[in-house]
């Protein structure tokens, strides 16, 4: 809505229009900063200025965070972590969507006594606090033989996201008209059939939401990595923590920034090129429709 | 639902849906709400690094209740999430009123207010430790800028620190409630307020009178989540101040994680956590319960 009739003066508008911008600078200031910096010498951090621009630019930095920053003992920078981080999410997203593309199917169109309870159990699993689990959890993945393991995060992040990824479902199916499901079953369509022909084809926007929202979760999860992985097999958020936070040697701010960068840019791309889905993700996940 | 029919087939029909589902709701029960009785089960021992279980009460809570660090953990909380809360909605409702006034460049503006949304905590903590780094970062700059006695060193303050973890995470999640109140701007009938117009009303009157009495459900929607997140942060604790200076910036997450994984306290951590959970339940069930009920047709 706006207050169209209420014709603003030209004062107010340059008002609004300054605060608008400077927020907008001070939202950017810390991205500038890390980008900055992670072109920067150290020689001229020590010196100079957090909110000058690189007087000699160089990639060396995101060169030693990729491939030769030491985190823990070993020295071979956060590339074997940010795939760690790839095999973590691709298969955690795909199998947390797909499943909680047939639940929401499940629940709204196949409803069944009980069907209200389920939803809402499913529901506030969504927003638990993790620490509740956690020591359960680090004994069952030690039982199951994954512990420490790109498998067992699979494994959390896909229970951990069901709800959620029904829920996102559950909410769409919702307002799919039931007419086009009885006209199926009248045709003689089974339970699995429907789906695949009536409803997946349709379900293209709320797939796209799903999958960034569980992308964007799951990249950025730091709870479930620090506690189920070390060394090696630990993903880019623990694995950027441990190199900014250690103490030993020089400390490469550089390259601190530069891994920073580096572990928000999957998320940051993904919410640029799809910035539409990325919000109505957010605010399905918020807002239960 | 289909009609039952005596065939094998049409019966596997019938318990299809509930097959396909049962699978994931099994998953849940067992891994939420089993998980959450076993942690219950494990506070009300004695274990230490690992779980053991000799049944010993309430002692765990008693021995919670008695740690001055989790008092801190509860005072910092309180202090953490009230102006997390309140300022994201005060400075997200700000913009959101500001961004609706027919701006031309919203489309520009609008993502730059919220690609921190985007960012894990981790690398909003590494930021933002960087830039309020008193040696070389922002306060560095002012004096370099001629201002010789500018101060800003809260990172190192054990009595100030906890207020840029609030900072951090304001900066992250503003924008995200800036899009909640959009959403619900946009959502307003335009006749009744032409009409509070054409009636004299100056601006700010339509606003504190109509406009924001009907942002309610973005109101509640907002504090829902921000307090859900604010109970839950974790990561930005641990990247910005790893908890410290000292236990200056120890939250419940923080609390629970090292006395159950580094200082061997597993029934103490696991009795935090179940304090936790109670805080997450007594916001999320009331207010999931009547979403749901709302939503009953």
């Amino acid at each position: 809505m706006s207050l169209s009739a209420t014709a603003p003066t030209r004062m107010n508008r340059i008002v609004i229009y300054g605060l608008l911008l400077i927020f907008a600078a001070v939202y950017l200031v810390p991205l500038f900063v890390m980008l900055a910096t992670s072109f920067k010498t150290l020689d001229e951090i020590r010196g100079g200025n957090i909110l000058a621009l690189p007087a000699q630019p160089t990639i060396e930095p995101w060169a030693r965070a990729w491939g030769s920053a030491c985190i823990g003992v070993t020295c071979e920078g956060i590339k074997g972590y940010f795939w760690n981080s790839i095999k973590m999410v691709v298969p955690a997203v795909l199998i947390s969507t797909a499943l909680g593309a047939l639940n929401g199917y499940v629940l709204t169109k196949w409803r069944f006594p009980g069907h209200r309870i389920v939803f809402g159990l499913m529901l506030f699993a969504c927003f638990i606090p993790f620490q509740s689990v956690l020591i359960p959890m680090a004994r069952v993945l030690g039982q199951l033989g994954i512990s420490n393991s790109t498998a067992g995060l699979v494994m959390v992040h896909v229970i951990y996201g069901l709800g959620f990824t029904t829920l996102f479902f559950r909410n769409y199916y919702d307002a799919f008209p039931d007419e086009l499901i009885h006209s199926a079953q009248m045709d003689g369509a089974g339970f699995l059939t429907i789906f695949w022909r009536i409803l997946l084809p349709s379900s293209a926007p709320i797939i796209v939401v799903t999958v960034i929202y569980q992308f964007t979760n799951i990249w950025n999860d730091f709870l479930f990595g620090v506690s189920f992985s070390s060394g090696a097999n630990a993903p880019m958020t623990v694995a950027l923590n441990n190199l900014v936070a250690s103490s030993t040697g020089v400390k490469e701010y550089n390259v601190d920034m530069a891994a920073a960068v580096i572990a928000a840019l999957p998320t940051l791309i993904v919410y640029v090129v799809a910035g539409r889905y990325f919000m109505r993700g957010l605010m399905a996940g918020a807002v239960k429709g | 639902m289909p009609s039952p029919s005596p065939s094998a087939r049409s019966r596997l029909q019938d318990w299809l849906p509930r097959l396909v589902l049962a699978p994931s709701f099994a998953l849940v029960l067992v891994f939420v709400y089993g998980f959450i009785v076993w942690t219950g089960v494990i506070s009300m021992t004695n274990s230490r690094i690992l779980p053991v279980y000799n049944w010993v009460g309430l002692d765990a809570y008693a021995r919670l209740f008695a740690q001055p660090n989790w008092w801190m953990a509860l005072k910092n909380l309180a202090i953490f999430g009230s102006l997390y809360i309140t300022i994201c909605i005060a400075l997200g409702l700000f913009l959101a009123i500001l961004l609706d006034q027919k701006i031309r460049i919203e489309g520009f503006l609008r993502p730059i207010y919220l690609y921190p949304m985007a960012l894990s905590f981790v690398v909003t903590g590494t930021a933002w430790k960087w830039f309020l780094n008193p040696g070389m970062g922002f306060q560095n700059t002012m004096r370099q800028w001629g201002w010789e006695g500018f101060t800003f060193d809260w990172l190192v303050r054990p009595d100030m620190a906890i207020y840029t973890v609030a900072i951090a995470g304001i900066w992250q999640a503003s924008g995200f409630v800036m899009a909640m109140f959009l959403a619900g701007l946009r959502g307003i009938d335009s006749e009744m307020l032409n009409a509070a117009t054409v009636d004299g009303a100056s601006s700010w009157t339509i606003y504190r009178r109509i406009v924001i009495p009907l942002l309610r459900p973005a109101f509640l929607s907002a504090v829902i989540v921000l307090a859900h997140m604010a109970i839950k942060s974790y990561d930005l604790v641990i990247a910005l101040t790893g908890g410290g200076p000292g236990n200056a910036t120890e939250l419940p997450s923080t609390f629970m994680y090292s006395y159950t994984f580094t200082r061997s306290q597993m029934a103490v951590g696991s009795a935090s956590a179940m304090i936790m959970l109670m805080g997450i339940a007594a916001i999320m069930v009331p207010y999931l319960y009547s979403e749901l009920r709302e939503g009953r047709k």
